[in-house]
């Protein structure tokens, strides 16, 4: 073997080294690509203890096994509206767009019911509601029907908890 | 020479491999170390509401609106976590901040251009100030005949520090044509029925207003990425005026030759009667006016209502009071009914719109049940009713003044 090709040999031997490590370079960063939201997600994940998992998946799964019918105390479970008969009307026409909550915090008589559906319907895309407004009318203002309460009401003396002021 | 050569290659594909393979490895045992698997587990994360503490009071989840009890607002500047959240719509998702722009125009804009958040950083000022926001329909809850709507108790307010440009700095950048009149704005927040072409809200204020010193294009709250519940990752700022006018997930800034006609300006919205009515009247749309103007208020944020004391005991109390005006000049006590005042200590603002810290020591010579009434009076002399201001239909501007509950032993 001649000096000469020997020197060959050797600077092929570098040029694959070169194209080894870019190769190799060129792949981690395709790998790290798709990977990289991934490991972001993972590396920002909510950090919770043994413990702390353990009560949510509890809760979680009982929540899920959680009767969407289940009735306490006069009381439909997963919405906190007041049940009978004329429920299902609610469910099916207010329900499907918008949270129980926006009607029971509110209160109002027949027509500032009436006016409000009204008003879903004139802005919010609400439709007719054909035979069902009259039950949906009877159910909330019975239910969900005003309290004279004067010029102020008291503080709630119902929602007050009583604690011991450490002085 | 050529096995050697086939060596290092097959070595150098076999560590290129192992990364492969490694990096699979080390994703997929990320997993099961969770005991949950990722989908449940970010089912729980999102059910209560994204960047806010569990103690916020749920008024409605569909869209979100919550508010923070008094005692929660006890800080000097209002945490990310405990900032009430009044959303109309739907958030906007996959939010990237880095291509975030905003498109300023309008009849009464001499241009039109469009800012991302970085060409805002480097060729504005970048300020901050300590703003207050309160909702509107704050204290709506109170009204009798009830008003139709989010029945907020006392919590739809707080107050951050805001970094952010000038507004008026950005809109003078585009020009402003010497007919002016409003500046509105549109938000990426999307309508609750998912129609595309609904706006959820779009409202303004006038130009005036728009080019006070402290009205804001704020990115930063409490040198914090905003919360995307409160417009992350860029909105508008104004204290002083209902919160409504605070664009959220600011996309587009307006600038009109006529009252913003945007979404929520008209009807019943955000405006009351123009001249006062009496409780339960019906008033006809035209007979309504914007409410601009916040009133004077304030909160007793300590101690939480419902505090039991000895009678040896004194009972410091704090709170919070602020005003659209210049200042609060003085807030008052009153542990008998309002029969007699008695002042506190109040701190001064570091800017206009800034809530301002009061305190007291209160001593109580007999035992039995009190509330602590607390009222502010601000630098235009106004000051909080004891009963309920004027009755409106939709239930705003309730400034009446807060009363916690205490109860004296032996």
């Amino acid at each position: 073997m001649s000096k000469q090709s020997f020197d060959t040999n050797k600077s092929w031997d570098a040029l694959l080294r070169l194209l080894n490590l870019i190769a190799l370079i060129v792949i981690c960063i395709i790998i790290y690509i798709p990977v990289k939201p991934s490991i972001d997600r993972y590396m920002n994940r909510p950090r919770y203890n043994k413990e702390e998992l353990k009560k949510m998946s509890v809760a979680r799964s009982q929540e899920l096994s959680n009767d969407w019918d289940r009735v306490e105390k006069g009381i439909h479970v997963q919405t906190g509206m007041v049940y009978d008969s004329n429920f299902k009307h609610i469910q099916s026409h207010c329900l499907s767009c918008h949270s129980s909550k926006l009607i029971t915090q509110n209160r109002a008589d027949r027509a500032g019911w009436k006016s409000m559906i009204r008003w879903m319907q004139k802005t919010q895309g609400l439709h007719d509601l054909s035979d069902s407004e009259p039950r949906i009318l009877d159910y909330l203002s019975k239910h969900y029907a005003p309290k004279e309460v004067g010029r102020r009401p008291n503080i709630d003396m119902k929602e007050l908890e009583w604690y011991l002021l450490q002085g | 020479m050529k096995n050697k050569r086939r060596k290092f290659l097959k070595e150098s594909l076999k560590t290129s491999f192992g990364i492969l393979l490694g990096a699979d490895v080390i994703y997929e045992n990320f997993l099961p170390k969770n005991m949950l698997p990722i989908a449940i587990l970010e089912d729980i994360v999102f059910s209560s509401l994204p960047g806010k503490s569990d103690l916020l009071k749920v008024l409605n989840d569909r869209p979100i609106n919550a508010e923070t009890p008094p005692h929660l607002l006890n800080d000097m500047l209002t945490p990310n976590n405990l900032f009430f959240v009044r959303n109309n719509g739907i958030p906007p998702e996959n939010i990237d901040p880095k291509n975030w722009s905003i498109k300023v125009e309008g009849e009464s804009a001499k241009s039109s251009k469009v800012y991302t958040i970085n060409s805002l950083k480097e060729n504005f000022d970048v300020v901050s100030r300590n703003l207050t926001l309160e909702c509107g329909g704050n204290g709506r809850k109170e009204f009798n005949p009830p008003a139709k709507g989010n029945q907020w108790s006392t919590g739809a307010v707080g107050c951050a520090k805001w970094t952010g440009v000038r507004l008026k700095d950005v809109i003078n950048d585009v020009g402003i044509k010497g007919n002016a009149v409003y500046v509105g704005y549109y938000g990426s927040d999307t309508h609750l029925s998912g129609d595309p072409n609904k706006n959820t809200i779009s409202r303004g204020v006038p130009i005036a207003k728009a080019l006070e010193a402290e009205s804001m294009i704020a990115w930063s709250m409490n040198d914090q990425d905003i919360p995307l519940l409160n417009g992350y990752p860029l909105r508008l700022v104004f204290g002083g005026y209902p919160a409504s006018c605070s664009g959220k997930w600011l996309s587009k800034i307006v600038i009109r030759d006529r009252v913003h006609d945007g979404q929520k300006m008209s009807g019943a919205s955000y405006r009351i009667p123009c001249d006062p009515v009496a409780p339960g009247a019906k008033v006809k749309d035209e007979d309504l006016c914007i409410i601009e103007d916040m009133p004077v208020k304030s909160l007793v944020t300590y101690p939480k209502t419902g505090a039991i004391i000895k009678q040896n005991q004194t009972l410091p109390i704090n709170g919070k009071a602020w005003t659209s005006s210049e200042s609060i000049s003085k807030v008052e006590y009153s542990i008998n009914f309002g029969k007699t005042w008695s002042p506190c200590e109040l701190s001064s603002a570091q800017n206009r719109y800034e809530w301002q810290a009061f305190s007291a020591e209160i001593k109580f010579e007999k035992v039995g049940y009190y509330e602590v009434w607390a009222r502010a009076t601000d630098s235009l002399g106004d000051t909080q009713p004891i009963i309920l201001p004027g009755w409106n239909p939709k239930g705003y501007l309730n400034n009446a003044c807060h009363r916690i509950a205490i109860k004296v032993e032996n």
